[in-house]
């Protein structure tokens, strides 16, 4: 077995660096790595481009590097719900690229697979697609896409085990898993870490070659963004 | 009387037939889901990562770790499942989703959709629409005939940046359904009461109206 267990949040993080791309899981609130998104604020790492579908809330996820400015360009593809988001935008303090959510998950997946370039119907005919290379397949058009490049991964998974296997929960699955093994080092934190054999290797989501670093995470919030509930009769 | 953004979902649950996989987007389309037919099988889709969402969850019950696109709390029903956003974006490309079920800011007759963004207004992003709208082989969507300013939302040309191009195939909207055939706007119903006169002067792009035009009835 190969351990990828790190102590804390702050051995997970070494190596981080002013100008790096970094590339983060979640959808709006669900699945976001909390407790390494604490300490990028803390270490008040600078001008980083975040690959992320979504740019968190003012006062929660991404929008707390947001606050700080330590972002210089946002790679999403919904960026709404966020004021200080709109103000930084908007004053031209921070780049956006806003790319279409499913070429987004690709654009990791083939990172992480090994795969420079594909091609997807998404986009074409639009801006998006305005200076990319457009091909014909099967009568239709598309727009050549091309893999991401990061420096990290940061993901948050339900459970995991030393070897760095991972398993998710519900919809906080999301973004994660394309992400494992996209950027150079893939760093994961989990709300659960056991030793390698207590996961049943059936069940596991991402096997560990994709992680470098897993840690077991504390306090998790698990902040709701839209609670809508049904009365009971 | 023009429906109201109930009956253009309860007109849409009509298209949705047994043994669909269908992605409703935001605001109208997701009401369609209260209108379908309890005596099918519908499997309704989020692309954040589940197949299978059932109705919100009873107060106290909710989970922060399952949401809809829209971020809202959710429930899975007994069949459900759960996978990652390039699997679930896979299922659209792919061509797995049967039915797409989205809103608009204009429609234009060649099945060009706009509904991302609006120069000089905060631009929130495309989020799957551009994915759903080029991948989708069926596409409605459920708008309003007109915008606020009683301005034609079905036109000849999309004024504003483009979502997808020639990808829809059906239209309902609070006055008619309506269908995109060879370039141009087929009208298929008109809403109780909506006269085929009031359809055509609230529709600037080319309306074919073939014979008798039915009613809807609720």
């Amino acid at each position: 077995m190969i351990k990828k267990t790190v102590a804390n949040v702050r051995e997970a993080c070494e190596g981080i660096a002013d100008g790096m791309t970094f590339m983060l899981g979640g959808f709006g609130l669900c699945g976001i790595p909390e407790n390494i998104i604490s300490e990028l604020v803390r270490r008040n790492v600078q001008n980083v481009t975040c690959i992320s579908n979504n740019a968190g809330v003012d006062d929660f996820g991404l929008g707390l590097l947001l606050k700080k400015h330590q972002i210089k360009k946002m790679i999403s593809s919904y960026v709404g719900e966020n004021a200080e988001f709109e103000r930084q935008m908007l004053n031209g303090e921070m780049e956006v690229e806003l790319i279409p959510q499913g070429t987004l998950a690709q654009r990791c997946e083939a990172a992480r697979s090994g795969i420079p370039a594909f091609y997807t119907p998404a986009g074409y005919g639009t801006e998006v697609a305005e200076g990319k290379e457009t091909r014909e397949f099967r009568g239709k058009m598309h727009v050549m896409e091309k893999a991401f490049e990061a420096d990290f991964s940061f993901v948050k998974a339900w459970k995991g085990d030393e070897a760095g296997n991972l398993i998710f929960k519900g919809t906080a699955r999301n973004f994660n898993p394309a992400m494992c093994g996209a950027g150079k080092i893939t760093v994961a934190e989990v709300e659960e870490l056991v030793p390698a054999g207590q996961l049943d290797p059936n069940q596991i989501h991402i096997p560990g070659i994709f992680i470098q670093r897993i840690f077991q995470g504390e306090n998790y919030e698990k902040r709701i963004e839209q609670l809508t509930v049904r009365k009971r009769n | 009387m023009a429906l109201s953004k109930e009956q253009i979902a309860q007109r849409i649950a009509k298209e949705v037939k047994d043994g669909y996989y269908v992605n409703l987007g935001i605001g109208i389309p997701t009401l369609v889901a209260n209108f379908v037919r309890n005596d099918i099988s519908v499997e309704f889709q989020s692309e954040n990562g589940v197949l299978g969402m059932g109705p919100f969850p009873f107060e106290g019950e909710e989970d922060p770790d399952l949401i809809n696109a829209g971020k809202q709390t959710i429930t899975a029903l007994p069949g459900a499942s759960f996978f990652d956003s390039a699997m679930s974006f896979g299922m659209i490309r792919g061509q797995h989703v049967d039915l797409t079920i989205l809103g608009a800011m204009e429609v234009s007759q060649n099945g060009d959709i706009a509904n991302w963004k609006i120069p000089g207004k905060m631009v929130k992003g495309m989020g799957g629409a551009m994915d759903l709208v080029a991948s989708a082989e069926n596409i409605i969507v459920a708008m309003m005939h007109t915008n606020r300013e009683g301005e034609s939302k079905l036109l000849k040309e999309c004024s504003l940046p483009l979502t997808g191009v020639n990808c829809v195939k059906k239209i309902v909207t609070n006055l008619a359904v309506l269908e995109i055939v060879d370039g141009k706007f087929l009208l298929l119903e008109r809403a109780p009461g909506v006269s085929v006169e009031e359809i055509q002067k609230a529709t600037e792009g080319d309306l074919i109206v073939k014979g008798d035009i039915i009613e809807m009835k609720f």
